[in-house]
């Protein structure tokens, strides 16, 4: 026990028993498997034939059984390693199988059939990516519009949020005008209420307005947010007003200053709330989920969430296609995860 | 080089746009005059935040007052408080059976279940793992980058992932079975099913606020522990009246943050249960939904009046985390 609160407590920069460090090394190396652990069966699962899925325990790695062609045979067939009565194991290809007796044949010498019990084979395999579970989707299902969709919803919500938030931004921290503090106040006061709170009635500005199942209803809504505001004006605040007077002297109009000098400068905070921005879009469900109702405007969640649902799951494509959904954040995060993991851990927000 | 092409076509494209609305901002501004600029700055992002957010939340209270299935509010009859009325009326109001809108009163209850271990659970792992994080390690940035990995995932990504796992055949009925147990159908056994949409939610958002809690820790001075030594308290001391007195702030930023985010529960328990089985996983939110918007029959005025019921303890959350900030402050 006193081990356990010694690892625990101990800090950077102190002798530290080693017990304390097997224990930390330890906790870290559990916690990644139980981190990664999950994707990388996903991903893994996802390259697997929908044979192989159904198999029980499953396989680590997608296997794939081995087909050889046989003369005097159609198809390919199924490569067998046969255990032969007088003990020597022998490679040979499944003809047919009837009940527990297969027949097969050598496929060096296709003459001959032999009876074999089916407990005396196993089946001859080899590594094998299912690429079709991610070729297929995309060819037979509306996989590209649903990730059209995504991405017309993500970068035009991100820009729309960074322009409309950084003009209020800008207004609420370098200008002073009538009202400008209840403006502040009221943003703020709605930082912690989540649409989950307001769906009916913005489902009927919506419908109101004729955004009902068009992609508009998702992108505008949540464009307007208070967290971009807050963000962004206390960055801005750090900008000297000096520099807004001198370019006012040198002639420049208020909008200039604005796109010339502030947004400039607020590049920083603008990246997190674009990083942001993009994660909250690409992954956000059950708004879109009530405004688009036709299969042709879903968005990638929705999507997903739709073919998951269907009375005979075909996890074989649910599986891939979840990996490419994944996959963008993923590789956003492993560019940018300095950057991310900073900016959250700074700005307290997600 | 296409990177120093790409920054040219940006910046003439800015550029471009920015001229032309220039265009019409000068005029605008001659009128206004520079102080008042302040209101055209303003006024993009406050039509959509009064028609999308401060409309509808007030328009709210009145949707909550009304009855009917008809979407536009001209159409709806009013009916005072009867839709609170209904969603309190209960024989017993510990036990659910008892009440008009029994669902209701099951979500209630499942979500302070949820709320509970979820938060609970969460902040203690969050903790821990920040605290052995704060250590001297090697690769701290990237075990920091394995923890918070998950947050990035969509919920249905992340329902996706754990449903392929708990499922019949999945991975984690192999591993049971293989150290000699039985196979369990995870996702069809209320207790089970309770119990993993807790631990999915644990494992899907606990690298957030993790990573506040580093923060936390890596802003109290190293000076104070070094003084805490020299005192000679020893590693629990030192933490009993060095980091647990300074993180406090931090806690309860962290813990207020999960616990509105754990009243809200719904999408990733939605798609990995779909509320069941019956409805031991089915939550606030989930109720709201499903009465305005996925049953035959749209309920829209009650499901107004579950989220209030439901804003109204965010709010009381949100007034916690002021009043515990400002006393923090002083």
């Amino acid at each position: 026990m006193s081990y356990i609160m010694e690892f625990l407590l101990a800090r950077q920069g102190r002798k530290l028993p080693t017990v304390g460090d097997l224990l930390t090394y330890l906790y870290l190396l559990v916690g990644t498997v139980l981190m990664f652990g999950p994707v990388v069966w996903l991903v893994l699962s996802s390259f697997k034939t929908q044979a192989a899925l159904v198999e029980f325990p499953p396989q680590l790695l997608p296997y794939n059984q081995i087909s050889v062609a046989v003369e005097g045979y159609k198809d390919p067939l199924p490569l067998f390693e046969v255990t032969l009565e007088d003990g020597s194991v022998k490679r040979m290809a499944q003809v047919r199988r009837v009940g527990i007796e297969a027949q097969m044949v050598d496929p060096d010498a296709p003459e001959d059939i032999v009876k074999v019990r089916t407990t005396d084979r196993q089946p001859v395999r080899e590594i094998a990516f299912a690429w079709e579970n991610y070729t297929d989707p995309l060819e037979r299902f509306n996989f590209w519009t649903y990730f059209r969709n995504s991405v017309v919803v993500t970068v035009a919500a991100t820009v729309v949020t960074l322009i409309i938030n950084s003009m209020a931004a800008f207004a609420l921290s370098k200008y002073v005008f009538a009202g400008r503090d209840v403006i502040f106040v009221v943003i703020i006061s709605t930082l912690m209420i989540p649409i989950s709170v307001i769906l009916v009635p913005v489902f009927l500005v919506i419908t109101q307005v004729g955004w009902n199942n068009n992609l508009l209803g998702v992108i505008i809504p949540g464009a307007a947010t208070p967290t971009g505001v807050f963000l962004l004006r206390q960055y801005m605040l750090t900008i000297p007003d000096e520099l807004l007077d001198s370019a006012r002297i040198d002639g420049a109009s208020e909008w200039r200053i604005y796109w010339q000098i502030i947004l400039p400068l607020a590049r920083p905070a603008l990246a997190v709330l674009a990083i942001f921005s993009v994660m909250w879009r690409w992954n956000d469900f059950l708004w879109p989920l009530i405004v688009l109702s036709r299969s042709e405007l879903f968005t990638l969640q929705v999507g997903l969430n739709s073919f998951q649902g269907e009375l005979n799951v075909q996890w074989h494509y649910v599986l891939a296609m979840t990996v490419l959904t994944l996959l963008p954040v993923s590789l956003v995060f492993a560019m940018l995860q300095q950057f991310i993991t900073s900016g959250i851990a700074t700005t307290g927000m997600k | 080089m296409p990177k120093n092409m790409f920054n040219t076509l940006f910046s003439t494209v800015y550029s471009a746009i920015m001229e032309t609305v220039g265009l019409l901002a000068e005029p605008i501004q001659r009128w206004l005059g520079t102080q008042r600029m302040g209101y055209f700055f303003v006024l993009p992002n406050m039509l959509i935040f009064g028609v999308f957010i401060l409309f509808p939340m007030l328009l709210n209270f009145y949707y909550a007052m009304t009855g009917g299935t008809q979407l536009f509010p001209q159409d709806r009859p009013f009916v005072g408080l009867s839709n609170f009325e209904r969603l309190f009326t209960c024989g017993d109001f510990l036990n659910p059976n008892t009440c008009v809108e029994d669902r209701f009163w099951r979500a209630v209850f499942n979500t302070i279940v949820f709320v509970v271990f979820q938060v609970g659970g969460m902040v203690l792992l969050a903790l821990i793992t920040a605290l052995i994080l704060n250590r001297k390690i090697v690769g701290r940035g990237f075990f920091r980058s394995v923890f918070f990995y998950p947050v990035l995932l969509s919920p249905v990504v992340v329902a996706l992932i754990w449903k392929w796992i708990l499922q019949r055949d999945g991975l984690l009925n192999a591993l049971i079975v293989s150290l000699g147990g039985e196979r369990t159908l995870f996702l069809l056994n209320s207790n089970w099913a309770t119990f993993w949409a807790i631990v999915v939610s644990i494992w899907a958002q606990m690298g957030f606020y993790m990573l506040i809690l580093l923060a936390g820790l890596q802003a109290i001075p190293k000076e104070l522990y070094e003084a805490a030594d020299i005192d000679g308290a020893n590693s629990w001391q030192s933490f009993q009246y060095v980091t647990m007195p300074l993180l406090m702030p931090t806690m309860l930023v962290v813990l207020v943050l999960s616990l509105i985010r754990a009243v809200q529960v719904f999408d990733q328990i939605f798609v990995l249960t779909g509320g069941g089985p019956g409805t031991s996983t089915f939550y606030m939110v989930q109720y709201i939904y499903v009465t305005g918007f996925s049953n035959q029959i749209q309920q829209f005025g009650l499901a107004s009046a579950a989220s209030v019921v439901l804003g109204l303890t965010l709010l009381v959350f949100t007034l916690i985390q002021l009043r515990l900030g400002r006393t923090n402050a002083y």
